[in-house]
């Protein structure tokens, strides 16, 4: 024998929310679709309990605000790793509150917790990354890159590379002219 | 889209490895759904059904019957739909030949398989955060190259 159902998606939806909800024990109201309104405003383990809680239903928290202002960072990083100049100037702590207008601390807290990453990480990674583009597309010399990312001297500039990377500068650009050989061969 | 999930994939031929894997990668922070494989070409077989959800990294044993991790690792850069993955070689060997070619090859990790639960799970986890930045942030991904 088979049976046939129908969903109402909208109210099954608000019925997971309220139990889920109810059950966490925090003073809600819910709004249209897809929008919860809280009396007092749920603290980061009360915000990160509510979205472990409404994951295994496929009810995912959607933090706008945060994904965008981490974005801003990241793209704060990529110019100011790209523009050799600013770090002569002021260090990036200033530079960055300055620009995005919030506390470094804020930013910093932010960032660490959604992206499985520090701001100080980050910033070396996407210089070791630029670094590697320049070593591949330019003719520049080890010693010119580090000049540009402002690395005291080629010895910090290789040592920081090894240690993001796992590789020498050298074994990195021989790895790189070999697959381009191959891929010209092939 | 943000990403939450990482999807991995791990072939390799000795269940121990696969159960020590499976162990060290729930411990870590970042969240992901692991599929297992037996060898290459259960692997390979899989990564090309249609409509798969292709992993975020593939995982790969050198030495492995029927098809070993050089064959997968060549198959999947000739290959348009898979071309694209990041793969991370992962064995017992350390001759600094063995693994230049595996770089040269296209693999985009190479880890020295860990003798130590506690090192194991450090390796993953450090494969996964840098792996996490390049897949949610622009880095330039044809020329990311990890040892460990």
């Amino acid at each position: 024998m088979r049976v046939y159902v129908k969903f109402d998606f909208n109210k099954i939806c608000k019925v997971v929310l309220r139990e889920q909800l109810d059950a966490i024990g925090v003073e809600y109201e819910l709004q249209g679709v897809g929008e919860i309104s809280f009396k007092s405003a749920p603290t980061q383990v009360e915000m990160q309990k509510i979205a472990d809680t409404l994951d295994p239903y496929g009810i995912e928290v959607v933090n706008d605000q945060q994904i965008a202002l981490v974005q801003r960072i990241k793209d704060a990083i990529t110019e100011w790793v790209y523009d050799g100049e600013n770090p002569k100037r002021y260090n990036f702590s200033t530079y960055l509150s300055e620009k995005l207008d919030y506390s470094y601390t804020h930013l910093s807290s932010l960032f660490s917790e959604t992206t499985y990453s520090s701001i100080e990480n980050f910033i070396i990674l996407k210089k070791i990354d630029y670094a590697k583009s320049l070593m591949i597309n330019s003719e520049h010399t080890l010693t010119e890159i580090a000049y540009k990312l402002n690395y005291s001297s080629v010895a910090h500039l290789s040592a920081q590379f090894k240690k993001t990377t796992g590789l020498t500068p050298s074994s990195f650009q021989k790895i790189i002219r070999k697959r381009k050989e191959r891929a010209i061969m092939l | 889209m943000p990403l939450n999930t990482l999807n991995i994939a791990l072939a390799d031929d000795d269940q121990d490895d696969r159960i020590l894997f499976k162990e060290a990668i729930e411990e870590i922070k970042i969240k992901t759904k692991l599929s297992l494989f037996k060898d290459g070409k259960e692997l390979m077989d899989y990564l090309v059904l249609p409509n798969v959800i292709l992993p975020e990294i593939v995982f790969l044993d050198l030495n492995m019957p029927i098809k070993n991790g050089m064959q997968c690792l060549s198959e999947i850069r000739n290959h348009d739909k898979l071309k694209d993955l990041l793969v991370a070689i992962y064995s017992t060997s350390s001759s600094e030949a063995d693994i230049e070619e595996t770089f040269v090859k296209g693999a985009n990790i190479y880890i020295n398989k860990p003798n130590s639960f506690a090192a194991l799970k450090d390796a993953i986890e450090k494969v996964l955060q840098l792996n996490w930045q390049y897949h949610t942030s622009a880095l330039n991904r044809d020329n990311f190259l990890l040892r460990i």
